[in-house]
């Protein structure tokens, strides 16, 4: 297999410099055994609980799927800052800042008016309407 | 500017030709910015299920329902598809195309046993009572993974579609071309997958 090697590459659909970006066998596995590696700490760490924190526990499981889903986007998807003139990156940066507006609005939002909105209760209950004769 | 250098009385205010772009050149980054609008899709999916996925109303909760076994199992069903998929992609770099096709056929398998893994573990919910309509943490959990199911699913009808067009017309340029955009759009799957197992399941289960 020589698909580490230059000549490898020479297959690519147009040969112009707006081909697709493209991986090698190396980066695929590297990809894969990183991938790995990240998705079973965090499940051994959920399953076994060898630490008894949550809160840590939680801590460490967020920043392994950050992790991989870096490894992702640089070995299974190729992303590059130059790949098709930047835009790529741009359009990606772009959308990052929309859905951490969209995941941290909403939920701001929301939990805000449950505390406001349900005096007492943390968790949205669905509260029985008093019995009316 | 030379544009109203060249004809100083009639200044156009419009392209006149098309900058010449070879044919499917802007393919790749069109169908990026496709998945980035389906991204907002999952951001709005996961957005609704961090407001609901407390909201229980006396219902069973990710505790009391979710096996991380199978979800592990998953998870790994996904993952290799992914880099069978990278090997298919290789393949065809190298114009192999009986090795593209049988990589993609692997790829395609690993992609049903995650989802007939899926509607078994959407059929065992139901059956236990803990539908959609349950609660609003059911809900938003139907149809956040629902959603990522769907999408694996016609990726594997795109995936047979594009096997035969290779068996047909073998690995033109233009087949290439499909190939890579659903290269991206099958990894980007995995990438939401690793939300999803995250944030539904494992701190689920932890909470």
């Amino acid at each position: 297999m020589s698909a580490g090697h230059p000549e490898a590459r020479h297959g690519s659909p147009h040969g112009d410099p707006h081909a697709a970006p493209h991986g090698s066998l190396r980066d695929y596995v590297t990809g894969f055994v990183l991938a790995v590696v990240l998705t079973v700490i965090p499940f051994f760490l959920v399953m076994a609980r060898p630490i008894e924190s949550p809160g840590y526990t939680a801590a460490i499981v967020l920043a392994c799927a950050l992790a991989q889903i870096l490894v992702h986007m640089v070995y299974f998807l190729h992303m590059t800052p130059k790949a098709e003139d930047g835009w790529l990156l741009i359009s990606t940066i772009f959308t990052i800042v929309l859905v951490v507006i969209t995941l941290a609005g909403s939920l701001w939002i929301v939990f805000h008016l449950n505390r406001n909105m349900m005096p007492g209760a943390g968790t949205m209950q669905m509260e029985a309407p008093p019995a009316s004769p | 500017m030379s544009a109203t250098a060249h004809a100083a009385t009639a200044p156009e205010f419009y392209v006149r030709e098309e900058a010449h772009h070879a044919p499917g050149g802007s393919t790749h980054l069109g169908f990026w910015i496709y998945l980035m609008s389906d991204c907002l899709v999952f951001a709005v999916l996961f957005a609704v299920y961090g407001a609901l996925g407390a909201s229980l109303a006396g219902g069973p909760g990710p505790r009391d329902l979710f096996g991380l076994e199978l979800v592990a199992l998953n998870t790994t069903f996904l993952l290799i598809s992914s880099i069978t998929y990278g090997f298919a992609m290789l393949a065809v770099y190298a114009g192999d195309q009986p090795r593209t096709l049988r990589w993609l056929a692997v790829t395609g398998l690993f992609g049903a046993a995650f989802v007939a893994v899926e509607l078994y573990e959407f059929s065992h919910l139901i059956h236990e009572g803990a539908g959609p309509q349950r609660s609003g943490f059911l809900s938003a959990f139907f149809a956040l993974v629902g959603t990522h199911g769907l999408h694996v699913s016609f990726g594997i009808v795109w995936l047979c579609t594009l096997m035969v067009q290779v068996q047909r017309r073998g690995l033109i340029a233009a087949n290439q071309r499909r190939l890579t955009c659903l290269s991206l759009f099958w990894h980007f799957l995995d990438l939401v997958w690793i939300g999803v197992f995250t944030f539904v399941y494992l701190l689920g289960v932890l909470r």
